[in-house]
């Protein structure tokens, strides 16, 4: 899957599952402050993320991540292990 | 002491969406009745059960605050929003002042059986979200509502089984009139899924009456086989008199008695001593004679050992001469852990326009309901100034509330 695949994958779902808007998916954002993603949706996003790329995560990995352009690289990275 | 006042009503139920839904539907003796084939697709004995469709939160609430909340907990969630609307309650009186939570609730099935389903295909309890647990307890709506509110005054569930909705009402009354709190969001909310009803269904108390679903549910009739599982959700806002007279809140009724008691005897089998025993403390609560209630509103579910004893019971305490008589639930179905709160709301609604809505299919009474002045059509112009209500449930839990109007 090419990067920007998974950026989009990543994008959807972030629309769809957890209701943000397209406006705000800057890869500067602070998942936490910005999108406002705290440490019970990152129950989900473990969920979300076996649902759509098919690979398990840990949710506390999510701890150390503070952007959404932390979050891409980590599926990526993720990604191109699994 | 405090009088405790009612100035808000909100409620999601088979028989209406809202409280002109519902009143309507009182008046007009409609049922809220149906059948669900997937029920005797799993072997249920009965297929009957109350229908209601699950509302759509989505773009009302966030996603965090829907992710926890279970079926019942969205019913809730409708009928507080109606019932704070009309006491007036808005966000500025929920961030300045201790509001309350006593919510009835005694099960919130689906969650396990979803979450186990989904456990034994994935074996990874990382992938079960984040949602279910709190959907999974029976504290469930107490949870989401006092977190989407910001409530900051008494916040837990009462669970009393078929009694829960009631005791809610009477523990909310008990708590304003000792002054511990002016304002508390009571009620009771069931959830009607089948996952939940299958145990319940086991025990054979459901009624089969599949060919007529409308007319299953037949509390106090000769020929009632059972009672008919239902569900929704009812509040009401309780609030000390001083308070909504400050505030220029509508006042509702007042409640005036609680009685409680348990029978300490069978897990399942209700006797006349116990609900006797509630009835009586109510009226002395509320230094009231049997002869000064206009209405009562039974809890009879339509099972043939239950109604008998209810019809006793009454007799006992009101004798030859009983006022009117009716079981909402023969129209409801049994609203279990909701049911006695929404029959506070159904009684008011009656007491409000001046009528008495049928115990509809109460076709021939039997030995002990024939004793009791049931209202089997709608009673017009009916002037209802004091109201009774029973609920009892497993384990012999009882409680009776007496609401008054005023004047």
């Amino acid at each position: 899957m090419e990067n920007q695949e998974i950026i989009s994958k990543v994008n959807d779902f972030l629309i769809d599952e957890f209701e943000l808007e397209e406006n705000q998916l800057i890869p500067s954002a602070s998942l936490k402050e910005t999108l406002e993603i705290d440490s019970l949706d990152y129950v989900d996003l473990v969920v979300i993320i076996e649902k759509n790329f098919g690979f398990k995560v840990k949710g506390e990995d999510f701890a150390t991540i503070k952007s959404l352009q932390d979050f891409y690289d980590y599926i990526i990275g993720k990604a191109h292990v699994n | 002491m405090n009088r405790v006042v009612i100035t808000g009503m909100g409620i999601y139920s088979t028989i209406g969406k809202n409280i002109e839904e519902v009143n309507k539907s009182l008046y007009e003796g409609k049922s809220g009745i149906g059948f669900e084939q997937i029920r005797k697709e799993l072997g249920f004995r009965s297929g009957l059960t109350g229908i209601l469709e699950r509302p759509n939160l989505k773009g009302e609430l966030k996603r965090r605050q829907r992710v926890g909340m279970a079926e019942e907990g969205e019913y809730a969630y409708v009928a507080t929003v109606e019932a704070l609307k009309q006491a007036g309650i808005d966000d500025d009186f929920l961030d300045t002042r201790d509001v309350g939570i006593l919510y009835g609730n005694d099960s919130s099935a689906r969650s396990v059986v979803d979450s186990y389903d989904l456990l034994k295909e994935k074996k990874d309890t990382a992938l079960l979200g984040s949602g279910a647990i709190f959907q999974s307890m029976n504290s469930t709506i107490t949870m989401s509502l006092s977190t989407i509110f910001r409530l900051r005054g008494i916040n837990l569930t009462v669970s009393a089984a078929c009694a829960s909705g009631s005791h809610s009402v009477g523990m909310g009354f008990y708590f304003i009139r000792s002054g511990l709190q002016d304002v508390i969001i009571c009620g009771g909310g069931q959830e009607i899924n089948y996952h939940s009803m299958g145990s319940f269904d086991g025990l054979a108390a459901f009624s089969t009456r599949e060919n007529e679903p409308q007319k299953a549910s037949r509390p106090f009739d000769r020929d009632r086989d059972g009672l008919v599982p239902s569900g929704g959700a009812a509040t009401l806002i309780l609030e000390s008199y001083e308070s909504a007279v400050k505030r220029g809140a509508p006042i509702l009724a007042e409640i005036v008695g609680y009685g409680f008691s348990s029978n300490g005897d069978h897990i399942s089998v209700p006797n006349v001593e116990g609900p006797a025993k509630s009835l009586e403390m109510a009226l002395l609560d509320a230094k009231l004679k049997a002869g000064d209630i206009d209405y009562i509103n039974a809890h009879a579910t339509a099972t043939p050992v239950g109604d008998l004893n209810e019809a006793q019971a009454i007799s006992k305490i009101f004798g030859e001469k009983t006022p009117f008589v009716s079981s909402t639930k023969a129209m409801t179905g049994h609203e279990m852990w909701m049911g006695g709160a929404s029959e506070v709301i159904y009684s008011i609604l009656m007491m409000q326009n001046s009528f008495v809505a049928p115990n509809i299919n109460f076709d021939n009474p039997d030995e002990y309901s024939a004793k009791l002045n049931i209202a089997a059509e709608t009673i017009k112009n009916h002037n209802i100034d004091i109201f009774l209500s029973n609920s009892f449930g497993f384990g012999g839990t009882n409680s009776s509330l007496i609401v008054k109007k005023i004047k």
